[in-house]
């Protein structure tokens, strides 16, 4: 049997994952679909019905698939880290109620009207839902990064003993929800969620688009995959650069508030000054994975690129070395290769929106069938972004379930056994494993039915000659 | 810093927060079991429906509120980890398999009908038909032990008083969706709807006796935990309402039905709530005071509380005001 502290992080590793997929999916999605939302009511054109109709289908099952797994989250606190919960239930279960109270219910109830009341509500009130919807994906944001953000740079509290437990209190709500860290993670996670869904929409648009100017095959709906692909790319346009912009302020913040996740970042095990950033890292022997360490990798670096990081245009600024902490270090290899591996893909994304927005500017994005690859390579690469980004901040942050405060071995329920933990935790790999492949299947199936067309469009009702034939002549662009 | 200090001081208004938030809690779940309750319990009548029409017509009725219903789980969740941290945080980890089971439940009914629409084929139909119905019998089911070890105070997952009260829950459940079917789906579904009602009306009340029973064996005060003046109320009002909603049902009259369905959910939570109250966790003997979180935290949640609870309540009027009266086929997701 698994040993419960080990068993127990693993398992919450793993529901977090699967779990985050789906808010990203969501709250990247809500602001496209209020857009669709508001152009299909006001032009009553038929690609915007098509486009609200389906992403939210898209949205709908997302939805629905992180209800079930987002509830599993909140029990988990209780369930195997009681310790955690009730120690620090007073600063840690509030913002979760709130978040019930004032997002979910926000969400969940305008979601009922969103998916299935078009015809049951009027335009205001529909556009309303399309808000509100929208709006409680993103305040349940809010309210989960407080939580969050609280664990990684405590702020407002003090610590009472308590029946010989540690307990700790609030003091300065303020300062404990507006802690230093919300504002940096709240703005980096919902720009990654509105990237890794242009970055789909992207790639999904890119893929009919390639079959049918470049293959020339018949693709019915081609306008709608045209624009699908020319929103995709103008999102990525403006959020990928946005992303690198804020993700390098928070990596200074994260070097000034958790340094020894930055001395991890880096793989920086002696304190030194003019430390170089790797962009490119190479380990020198086959240990260089598992156990990277700066001193000992060759690559392409910045000479002090990490220093001028870390201390915000200091390149011979000193970096804590990992040997210099108190406690253990956390996993360096996660914590150093999901950086990088994020850091590459977040450069990567600027440069493939660059280069769609150049090819479009030409004229020739319907043409090029090498960027539509990427593209189509690239779909889901946003949402593996976001996965190593959360890796970062939360392996990173071990030893520490609550950073300085509580080492999350402290955290869990003294009374849970091995045995237990380790039937849920093999439960759950099997049906996560499950959950993940049946959510793949129906996207996978609402990409291949397309959007609904000719007749079952609300905007055709009130036009009188019927549409002409949708399939357009195979390699004929049907483009405005 | 004055009005943080100001807060810190003592509760609002000078009022017994502890007890009020021991009632919302509880206010929280009944509501839960109440909504989602007509969702299991439609899931529960969808097994014993034949055609693909009146299935379809099972999914349509509750697709646009289940989501919204079920999300009272987690406020109530939320609210209790909120308000006391200790009972929430060893209530779950003891009943630890048993809050996975009802989340594996809850797991299975949410996505069953997400699956079921998308293909028509009839063995896929067929399994996810069959995971549906066990999604929303477990689900009840579980979480009507976890209410029965809760209150009786048991360490472990399985025992009689937890079992009994889960089969109450369920045929509970049953009794509200055969209301909430019949208000929304009367002229599609059979007439039997009202049979099933009825018998699980029956059925409940039975049900209620049994638990009483063992309440009157595992309850530390025995028997005269129960003769007391509001359980006695209590337990009258809900033969009073079974009966009224059987003749309700009968009639056709569907919100009244409904209505009393609602009345005997909050009636059954009322009773747990009574006999548990001064303790919130009876296992470790953790009472309400002792457990509530302190002065500061929890004057900031009863202002947060009053202020959004109230917006919930105008949310649910526009989404059932939006989908009011009988479901139409072409509304079948």
């Amino acid at each position: 049997m698994i040993d419960p502290v080990i068993a127990s992080r693993l398992q919450f590793a793993v529901t977090t994952i699967v779990h985050i997929i789906f808010p990203v999916m969501s709250m990247g999605l809500a602001p496209f679909l209020i857009y669709f939302t508001w152009k299909d009511i006001r032009t009553e054109k038929r690609i915007y019905e098509q486009l609200r109709r389906f992403w939210t289908k898209i949205f709908a099952i997302s939805f629905v698939v992180g209800t079930v797994t987002g509830i599993v989250l909140e029990f988990e606190f209780g369930t195997n880290f009681a310790a955690f919960s009730t120690a620090a239930g007073e600063l840690f279960g509030g913002p979760l109620a709130v978040e019930g109270m004032m997002a979910f219910m926000l969400e969940a109830t305008f979601l009922g009207v969103f998916v299935f009341g078009r015809d049951r509500v009027g335009d205001k009130l529909y556009f309303v839902s399309s808000v509100a919807v929208g709006l409680g994906t993103w305040l349940s944001a809010v309210w989960i990064l407080i939580a969050n953000s609280w664990m990684q740079t405590p702020r407002g509290y003090e610590l009472a003993t308590e029946n010989g437990q540690t307990i700790v209190h609030l003091v300065d709500p303020m300062a404990a929800y507006l802690n230093p860290r919300f504002g940096y993670m709240y703005v980096h996670m919902q720009n990654a969620a509105v990237e890794s869904v242009a970055l789909f929409m992207a790639g999904v648009g890119a893929y009919y688009v390639f079959r049918h100017h470049v293959w020339g095959y018949p693709v019915e709906n081609v306008n709608f995959w045209e624009a699908t692909l020319k929103i995709g790319l103008v999102a990525l346009l403006i959020t990928a650069p946005l992303q690198v912009l804020h993700g390098d302020m928070y990596g200074r913040h994260v070097a000034e508030t958790q340094p020894q996740k930055f001395a991890a970042m880096e793989a920086v095990w002696e304190t030194e000054s003019y430390v170089p950033e790797y962009i490119v890292a190479v380990p020198t022997s086959v240990d260089g994975f598992t156990d990277p360490r700066a001193k000992e990798l060759f690559g392409i670096g910045i000479p002090g690129g990490a220093s001028w990081l870390a201390s915000g245009g200091d390149p011979t600024a000193e970096i804590r070395g990992l040997n210099d902490f108190e406690t253990e270090a956390p996993p360096v290899a996660i914590v150093f290769w999901a950086f990088r591996a994020m850091v590459g893909l977040g450069f990567w994304f600027i440069l493939l929106a660059f280069w769609g927005g150049y090819r479009w500017y030409k004229g020739q994005l319907l043409e090029d069938g090498l960027l539509h690859k990427a593209l189509m390579g690239s779909s889901l690469l946003g949402i593996i972004a976001v996965e190593l980004g959360w890796i970062v901040t939360e392996v990173g942050r071990q030893p520490w379930v609550i950073q300085g405060v509580m080492r999350t071995s402290e955290g869990v329920s003294p009374g849970l056994t091995g045995t237990e933990a380790t039937i849920t935790l093999v439960g759950f790999v099997g049906v996560y494993a499950t959950l993940l492949g049946l959510y793949t299947y129906v996207i996978w199936r609402i990409i291949r039915n397309g959007p609904p067309g000719g007749d079952q469009l609300r905007v055709n009702r009130d036009e009188t000659p019927a549409p002409g034939p949708e399939t357009p002549v195979p390699g004929v662009s049907d483009d405005d | 810093m004055t009005s943080v200090d100001s807060l810190a001081a003592g509760p609002l208004f000078g009022l017994p927060l502890a007890e009020l938030w021991f009632g919302l809690v509880f206010t929280m779940l009944a509501t839960f079991l109440f909504l989602d309750g007509f969702d299991f319990g439609a899931g529960a009548i969808f097994a014993l429906l034949e055609t693909d029409d009146e299935r379809e017509t099972v999914l349509a009725a509750i697709g646009p509120f289940w989501d919204g219903n079920e999300v009272w789980l987690v406020v109530f969740g939320g609210a209790l980890f909120a308000a006391f941290p200790p009972a929430y945080a060893g209530l779950f980890s003891r009943h630890y398999l048993l809050m996975f089971g009802i989340l594996g439940a809850l797991i299975l009914r949410g996505l069953a009908p997400e699956m079921y629409e998308q293909r028509h084929d009839a063995p896929w139909q067929q399994w996810w038909g069959r995971a549906f119905v066990a999604g929303s019998v477990l689900a009840p089911f579980l979480l009507g032990v976890f209410a029965g070890n809760w209150l009786v105070g048991s360490g472990r997952s399985l025992t009689i008083a937890g079992l009994v009260v889960g089969v109450t829950l369920t045929l509970l459940t049953v009794v509200s969706g055969a209301a909430f079917l019949q208000l929304k789906a009367r002229e599609r579904l059979p007439e039997a709807v009202t049979t099933y009602g009825t018998a699980a009306t029956v059925g409940y009340l039975l049900a209620v006796v049994a638990t009483l029973g063992v309440l009157a064996v595992y309850l530390p005060a025995g028997l005269s935990a129960l003769l007391t003046p509001p359980i006695v109320a209590l337990v009258a009002a809900s033969i009073g309402l079974a009966a009224g909603y059987v003749i309700a049902l009968r009639r056709e009259r569907s919100l009244q039905a409904l209505g009393a369905a609602a009345a005997m959910t909050y009636g059954l939570v009322a009773v747990v709530a009574i006999l548990m109250y001064p303790a919130i966790d009876p296992a470790t003997g953790a009472t309400v005071r002792g457990t509530i979180v302190s002065t500061l935290p929890l004057n900031l949640m009863t202002i947060g509380a009053s202020l959004l609870l109230p917006l919930v309540a105008v949310y649910f009027v526009v989404l059932y005001s939006a989908f009011s009266g009988p479901i139409s086929p072409e509304e079948a997701y």
